[in-house]
């Protein structure tokens, strides 16, 4: 056997799978993005993408902001540098921490749950069914998706931020000893409106992202209940990588010389 | 004059040919069961008539309009005139039973108007009692009926915007044999009354004697037979006699692998 010939074909296989990517999120955009809208659609996705997520969100921040601060105390107290505990954990939360892992908590909640939908209702041909009732699938059910995380996500972040810089606080104040009005002074004056637009454009870049990685994986999902499985894997883990990526490309974009 | 008319219809999966240059025509009016085993293609040729696959090759007319390659507002003018029966029933888990009743009616404009929830709700009521469902089950959930009570929710949906063509998935699968016949005295009776010209794909016989005005076997992708229902049993074809008598030996050998 030809040693190159299983390259070749994983090759292969990823060149298509990226092409058949790349022309769903022009179908998603194009078609699902445009007129005429399903608000019902729309505002049962944002009580379940934006509302129902919020718990794991807020935990998350609250627990990571803490955590920020305690490491943040510990090595900058080798330098007597315990002062900069408040900017590094505001900075640290909105830049990149609250943002990419509201993303990656979400995904595996909500991108999930999207593909194992989605996945049901391919092999139970339900989205055949849509389209017999002269109903786009693309409008009806990846559209309100998108529109739904895109939003959702920035408000989460949003409310994370706050949540996370909270947990830093409460942590800083309470067991590192540091004088509250001195950390809040210093949260202040260190925070820039542009730390937190950067962040919030972050989530709704990885919103986009997790909508479109469960649609893609439920949409294209086949072979019974062990396809609906493998589909849901897969959002999960495309998703993430993607966030991954797509924070490392935004952070050069957004904070790079 | 044929009301649909399939011709030299080709549609391979990689290697895999299922449609081998189909040839079919049903009349207005007219009743069509195909027969066939699994992986014959039954389901394929459906798929292209709906628009849910593009043939390689092929061409599908209904009224003298070629329907392949439909996209956007062309295709769900054309769909707004097809009512389709799916094999499970195809019900929205995510609405009650009378939102799946009247989906097409309220999303898909198939009344060609825009319609109010209660007016929706009142036609969906009176489907529900076409297929003799009473309107306890309108507000009830899909996954809280019986597969045959599935199966009527389904066919209520299909009637819902009294369309003039209908294709039936096998709609007596997975049912016992008395649900089966009721589920077929529905489809004789809702296609009467609605005049509809209708393609079944089925490999009940007994659904296919009860529901059929004209009969057409489907075999490797072809049509090997066709005529009136009331001949089936002396058809003269080696293939459909084996098909209906139910044989394990004769010229049809089932592959044992599926593809």
């Amino acid at each position: 056997m030809n040693p190159f010939q299983p390259i070749g074909k994983l090759v292969l296989g990823f060149l298509a799978r990226t092409g058949h990517l790349a022309m769903f999120t022009a179908q998603a955009l194009g078609q699902g993005l445009a007129p005429r809208y399903f608000f019902g659609q729309i505002a049962s996705q944002f009580f379940r993408i934006g509302y129902t997520s919020l718990p794991v969100v807020a935990l998350t921040a609250f627990f990571t902001g803490g955590a920020l601060a305690l490491q943040i105390y510990m090595g900058s107290s080798r330098f007597n540098a315990e002062s900069l505990v408040a900017s590094i954990v505001a900075l640290g939360i909105t830049r990149e921490l609250g943002p990419v892992l509201a993303g990656l908590m979400v995904s595996g909640r909500v991108g999930a749950s999207i593909a194992a939908e989605l996945g049901t209702m391919r092999v139970t041909e339900q989205i055949d069914a849509l389209t017999t009732l002269s109903t786009n699938p693309l409008k009806y059910l990846v559209g309100p998706r998108i529109i739904a995380a895109v939003i959702s996500l920035p408000l989460l972040v949003a409310i994370g931020d706050t949540i996370g810089i909270f947990g830093g606080y409460i942590v800083g104040t309470r067991s590192l000893g540091l004088n509250e009005f001195a950390y809040l002074k210093s949260t202040a004056d260190f925070l820039h409106f542009s730390d937190i637009t950067s962040g919030l454009i972050k989530a709704a870049v990885f919103g986009f992202i997790i909508a479109l990685m469960g649609c893609y994986h439920g949409f294209h999902s086949s072979g019974g209940a062990q396809g609906v499985g493998r589909a849901t894997t897969n959002a999960v883990v495309s998703s993430a990588i993607l966030i991954l990526a797509a924070n490392f490309l935004l952070t050069s974009l957004l904070f790079g010389d | 004059m044929a009301h649909i008319s399939m011709s030299l219809l080709h549609k391979s999966f990689g290697p895999k040919q299922v449609l081998r240059g189909l040839d079919l025509t049903v009349a207005k009016g007219r009743s069509l069961v195909v027969i066939g085993g699994s992986g014959t293609g039954k389901s394929v040729t459906l798929k292209c008539l709906l628009g849910l696959m593009k043939p390689d090759q092929g061409t599908i007319t209904v009224a003298g309009q070629n329907v392949v390659g439909l996209k956007g507002d062309a295709q769900a003018a054309y769909l707004s005139r097809i009512g389709m029966l799916f094999q499970g029933a195809a019900l929205f888990d995510s609405l009650t039973v009378w939102e799946n009743v009247s989906f097409g009616l309220t999303h898909g404009n198939k009344m060609g108007r825009k319609i109010s929830r209660r007016e929706a709700r009142d036609i969906a009521v009176q489907k529900l009692g076409q297929v003799g469902l009473n309107a306890d089950v309108a507000d009830l959930s899909p996954s809280e009926l019986s597969g045959g009570m599935q199966k009527r929710v389904g066919l209520a949906r299909a009637i819902a915007a009294d369309p003039e063509i209908i294709f039936f998935d096998e709609p007596t699968t997975g049912l016992d044999p008395i649900m089966a016949d009721v589920i077929n005295n529905l489809i004789v009776d809702c296609v009467k009354r609605l005049g509809a010209t209708t393609i079944s794909i089925t490999h009940d016989m007994a659904s296919a004697r009860k529901i059929a005005d004209d009969i057409a076997m489907i075999y490797k992708g072809q049509i090997i037979w066709t005529g009136a229902a009331k001949d089936v049993d002396h058809s003269g074809n080696e293939y459909v006699d084996q098909f209906i008598n139910g044989r394990a030996d004769g010229p049809i050998q089932m592959d044992v692998r599926r593809g």
